[in-house]
């Protein structure tokens, strides 16, 4: 295909919570949580943060590596699983705070963590139409989980933002091509006017996640005759950071490949932000003529693969907005207590 | 807040539109229809301010306004922005002995509040330490 990324931001909020402050919570032990899911800490989103405002940031932050007016985006998709509203879509507020509306075509996706690249897929396809001339794709989230499941010690907050064109001067990486893989697997669920999402325990790895990931990824390199050789870095989707590691391995790539998109230990799982920031981790440090696959999940079930060709380009622009480690490091932990009172779940 | 009036407002309250004279220059946020300084001499055109600024001075709140309770002490300060306008915001992701005086912030977008369970929800500008 003849399309690529224009610009990409990213944003994660500043406070953190650690997996011992929530294990002493639960009566869990922290060390062997910590080893079985990889996992430190992760983010948590300020009370004035949702995930309209984090999509916002990302998509200010992508603007700012472009210097394209944001009139020329035609297009804008926000896919996540925790839109503020239940009817009146993110990407309209988005569209507004970055000054694209009204000439463009815009709505919310949904399919759990995948909603994101879902999005690029579709900016893709109308940027290779000619119907648009830049196309936004987000996937921004403030994940949900019940205190005291599994989930919470993973459930984070960050969002990231891809602007996508046409191949040419502007573009800081070519996208190759993408291949999906997709079928009706009820790994991960939430209901109507529910809180919480539910989920099928052991049953999210094997048929799930695992199934998913390792076929899409094979699609793609099968499609474009490539292996695991030829891509310098991987990224997948992290509901945790054993995950990807195992997919990683499976698929023949070192621990060398995956280690720059690796994020989920310091930051926790984003959702449908998960594998854009992690993609975005690789583009911050990756040089010109590298190849890239990035594979999201999304449970219920699906994943998109993509084969991305870093370009001469994306040095002059990188620096333009604060790249993920600045997020990484940027942060403020909070107890238990400040984490359910910023989550509304204490409620005076 | 009723809906039409912070409907109204969306250019100045996400992107800092305020208005600039053509005839004096000067920079007006939030936007008038006509230049104080210039009277009918001035000639107003929209004009997006630079999401930047210095802390004035501030005030730590104990005592919240309406639907900001839970998130006392906050700072509430005034910025002024590199444009020249003085506004006042909220200082978010700000502990109250963070802040100082003459502190860089830069102007971001935030939840400002939310009519009950069932309302539009309002979103507006806050400052952060850079
Ligand atoms: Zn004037």
């Amino acid at each position: 295909m003849d399309v690529g990324v224009v610009g990409y931001g990213v944003y994660i909020p500043r406070y953190r919570i650690r997996v011992e402050e929530i294990a002493k919570v639960w009566g869990d032990d922290p060390e062997s949580i910590k080893r079985g899911l990889l996992i430190e800490e992760k983010s948590v989103p300020a009370p004035d943060e949702d995930t309209a405002t984090i999509a916002v940031e990302a998509a200010r932050n992508a603007l700012k590596q472009t210097g394209i007016d944001p009139h020329d985006i035609e297009a804008i998709y926000v896919g996540s699983e925790s839109h503020p509203y239940a009817v009146k879509p993110t990407a309209t507020i988005v569209a507004e705070a970055i000054e694209a509306t009204p000439d463009l075509t815009a709505a919310d996706y949904e399919f759990a963590c995948k909603a994101g690249t879902v999005g690029i897929q579709t900016c893709m396809g109308a940027v290779e139409a000619g119907m648009i001339k830049y196309g936004m794709a987000i996937g921004a989230d403030t994940a949900q989980s019940a205190p005291g499941d599994a989930l919470e010690y993973t459930a984070a907050a960050g969002g990231c933002a891809f602007i996508v064109g046409k191949n040419g001067g502007n573009t800081l990486a070519a996208i190759d091509d993408t291949y999906s893989y997709t079928t009706d697997t009820p790994d991960f669920w939430r209901r109507e006017m529910r809180s919480y999402p539910k989920h099928g325990g052991r049953f999210t790895g094997k048929p799930a996640y695992f199934k998913h990931v390792l076929a899409a990824a094979n699609g793609l390199l099968r499609k474009l005759q490539l292996t695991s050789q030829d891509f310098a870095h991987v990224v997948f989707h992290q509901p945790n950071g054993k995950f990807p590691l195992l997919a990683a391995k499976e698929l023949g790539f070192s621990k060398e490949q995956v280690a720059l998109g690796l994020l989920t230990p310091k930051i926790g799982n984003t959702y449908s932000g998960s594998t854009m920031i992690s993609l975005a981790a690789v583009l911050d440090q990756a040089k010109p003529d590298e190849r890239i696959l990035a594979v999201s999940y999304g449970s219920g079930a699906g994943s998109d693969a993509f084969s991305i060709t870093v370009r001469d380009g994306i040095e002059g622009k990188r620096d333009a907005a604060p790249k993920v480690l600045d997020y990484v490091g940027q942060r403020v932990m909070i107890d238990y207590a400040t984490y359910v009172k910023f989550r509304k779940l204490l409620v005076r | 807040m009723a809906v039409p009036r912070f409907w109204r407002e969306i250019p100045n309250r996400y992107n800092l539109v305020g208005a600039r004279c053509g005839n004096c220059n000067k920079v007006l946020f939030p936007p008038r229809y006509i230049c104080p300084h210039c009277r009918r001499m001035g000639k107003l055109e929209p004009y997006r301010l630079k999401r930047r600024g210095k802390v004035l001075t501030y005030t730590v709140v104990h005592a919240a306004a309406n639907g900001f309770e839970d998130q006392a002490p906050y700072v509430l300060a005034i910025v002024e922005l590199e444009d020249g306008p003085r506004l006042t915001a909220q200082v978010t992701d700000c502990n109250t002995d963070e802040i100082k005086i003459g502190d860089e912030v830069e102007i971001v977008f935030r939840r400002m509040g939310e009519d009950g369970q069932d309302g539009v929800i309002y979103y507006g500008f806050k400052a952060r330490r850079v």
